[in-house]
């Protein structure tokens, strides 16, 4: 119960702070991703709070048997970047220049009840599906083949 | 450099990072939004409760800033509907492709000096700029 209580007031927290920073003004993320026009710089300030307080936080959290109100620590493990990775953070980065939104700032931004927001939003709901089922028809095609393998009989 | 707002979007920033150390020294989680939100969407025993309370804290708090702070909410872009459902669709496909966004991998990840985050922010950086790079300098900043 606590658990849950930490993850809602984790989101309204997260919500403010993407507010204040300027994440949930479209503009303002195109601004900062204009390097070649008339860049606005902010946004990288944004990544560098919260990169300093999770540093120290997740340096500390390595310390601790376990989190304070859970059993263990759901974090991925170091690994090396794969295509997969790339490609996916490659389409990720166009939608993001196209559209000015994140994940974060689109689902906080709901709440202004604006017509593009939810437009974007559910479209992003349509992505995570496409994924899922390219992946399902993806490993379907790798048992295929075998299934209809001819038999060859041996004379 | 007109629109340069250094002290609130460093408070914001910091805000950001306090939510997220929240979650991960009290509940063990990454505050990773877009596996969050898929999480909803894809639903696995055990691991829905609490994503579908943080994007509640989301909503939430949106509502709060509605309230407090309207002008967060200014889209100031002019793009078309067709352009933002595409938007959508690129950044809920290449999310769970490269399992994370700005927040798991540019945020956390980074933080814990993960090689694949790292990789991940570089790439989704550079391909945001060259995005609007063709749409405000080729396209004249509407789509």
């Amino acid at each position: 119960m606590k658990a849950l209580l930490t993850s809602f007031i984790s989101g309204v927290v997260f919500a403010l702070g993407l507010g204040i920073s300027g994440m949930t003004r479209p503009i303002k993320v195109i601004g900062f991703l204009d390097f070649f026009g008339n860049w606005d710089p902010s946004l990288a300030l944004v990544m560098i709070g919260a990169i300093c307080v999770y540093f120290v936080a997740y340096r500390y959290s390595r310390r601790m048997s376990a989190p304070m109100l859970a059993a263990d620590f759901a974090v991925p493990p170091n690994r090396d970047p794969d295509t997969r990775l790339i490609l996916g953070a490659a389409i990720f980065g166009a939608g993001w220049g196209l559209g000015g939104f994140c994940p974060g700032p689109a689902i906080t931004s709901l709440a202004s009840g604006a017509t593009p927001v939810v437009v974007f939003v559910v479209a992003m709901a349509f992505g995570v599906y496409l994924h899922a089922l390219t992946t399902h028809l993806g490993s379907l095609k790798t048992i295929a083949p075998a299934a209809v393998r001819p038999v060859t009989i041996d004379s | 450099m007109q629109n340069f707002t250094p002290l609130q979007s460093l408070i914001g920033g910091l805000l950001i990072g306090v939510s997220a150390s929240a979650m991960l020294l009290l509940d063990g989680k990454v505050a990773g939004i877009s596996g969050i939100f898929a999480g909803i969407l894809r639903p696995v025993r055990g691991e829905t409760l609490w994503k579908g309370c943080f994007l509640a804290g989301l909503v939430a708090g949106g509502l709060l800033l509605r309230l407090l702070l309207p002008q967060a909410f200014a889209f100031g872009l002019v793009r078309s509907p067709a352009a933002l459902m595409a938007a959508g669709l690129l950044v809920g496909y290449g999310t769970r492709l490269g399992n994370g966004c700005t927040s798991g991998h540019g945020v956390c990840g980074v933080s814990r000096l993960s090689r694949r985050s790292i990789a991940a922010t570089a790439v989704f950086l550079a391909t945001g700029a060259l995005t609007v790079f063709v749409i405000n300098h080729l396209f004249g900043g509407s789509l």
